[in-house]
């Protein structure tokens, strides 16, 4: 459960900044059939969320058509200092949270 | 080692000469029912309502020809101001062959000051891939691009 997250240290005030996450999972489709014809159950990230300051400023809805580790990436506007928070939440429970922080000047 | 009587060749002929006498076929692979262009269409409605559309303004950057369809890199882009008046809400991602016609919905807003995402997705076959932007006036924009691939993802089986 390792969560990779790159997050530009500090910014100015009104500059774009992307950010860009991955998280390791294997994203198991529940298509997959073993060499017995046994269906793997499906085992995928459902739902990414990124808060900035406590506001949610993206989401996203995954399905098993996204490749293991998922990698997103996106932009937001640095507006002031802080952290980000990240979430995602899958099938059996899974839960993972992250952290980064931004000084902007 | 056990054997397997079940599974001799003489078996098999056995089998297969039944199977020839009745007109009966067994199938042999069964895999999971596919989407179709039609249950992307379902998928794409559920979204969109019965609103209008439209091509354009979205840009769906990914390769042509896709060697393994296990990862493919794909960034969704739109032409948008990003202001609180004119912004992009959402940016919603589907294919036509997969097991599954969506592959993702990604919610945004005038915060993110570029209307831009990116991830990898898996692709089952060579398909054409949709993405389509919902604006906050309300409109739907889309785009598509065809895609070939020449290792399949998602069907695999598990070694």
């Amino acid at each position: 459960m390792a969560a990779l997250i790159n997050v530009p240290p500090r910014a100015k005030r009104g500059d774009i900044i992307e950010i860009k996450t991955l998280m390791s999972h294997i994203m198991e489709t529940g298509y997959r059939r073993t060499a017995d014809g046994a269906v793997v159950p499906r085992d995928i990230l459902t739902s990414f969320s990124c808060r900035y300051n406590g506001d949610e400023i993206f989401r996203a809805d995954l399905f098993p058509a996204v490749a293991a580790n998922p990698f997103i990436s996106f932009f937001t506007v640095a507006t002031e200092s802080g952290t980000f928070e990240f979430e995602w939440i899958g099938d059996r429970g899974f839960s993972a949270t992250a952290k980064a922080a931004i000084t902007v000047e | 080692m056990v054997k397997h009587d079940v599974t001799t060749r003489r078996y098999f002929l056995g089998l297969a000469g039944g199977a020839a006498v009745t007109g009966f076929v067994p199938i042999v692979t069964i895999r999971p029912a596919d989407a179709t262009p039609a249950m992307q269409a379902a998928a794409i409605r559920d979204v969109v309502g019965a609103a209008v559309v439209r091509t354009g303004k979205v840009k769906l950057d990914i390769p042509p020809l896709v060697e393994n369809g296990n990862t493919v890199p794909m960034t969704v882009s739109v032409a948008s101001p990003m202001t609180s008046e004119d912004h992009v809400k959402s940016i919603h991602v589907f294919n036509e062959k997969n097991p599954q016609p969506n592959i993702g919905n990604f919610v945004l807003g005038p915060r993110a000051g570029r209307a831009q995402v990116s991830t990898r997705i898996r692709l089952a076959d060579s398909q054409k891939i949709t993405a389509i932007a919902h604006l906050s006036d309300g409109s739907f924009w889309s785009v598509s691009v065809d895609v070939v691939v020449t290792l399949a993802a998602c069907t695999e089986e598990v070694i």
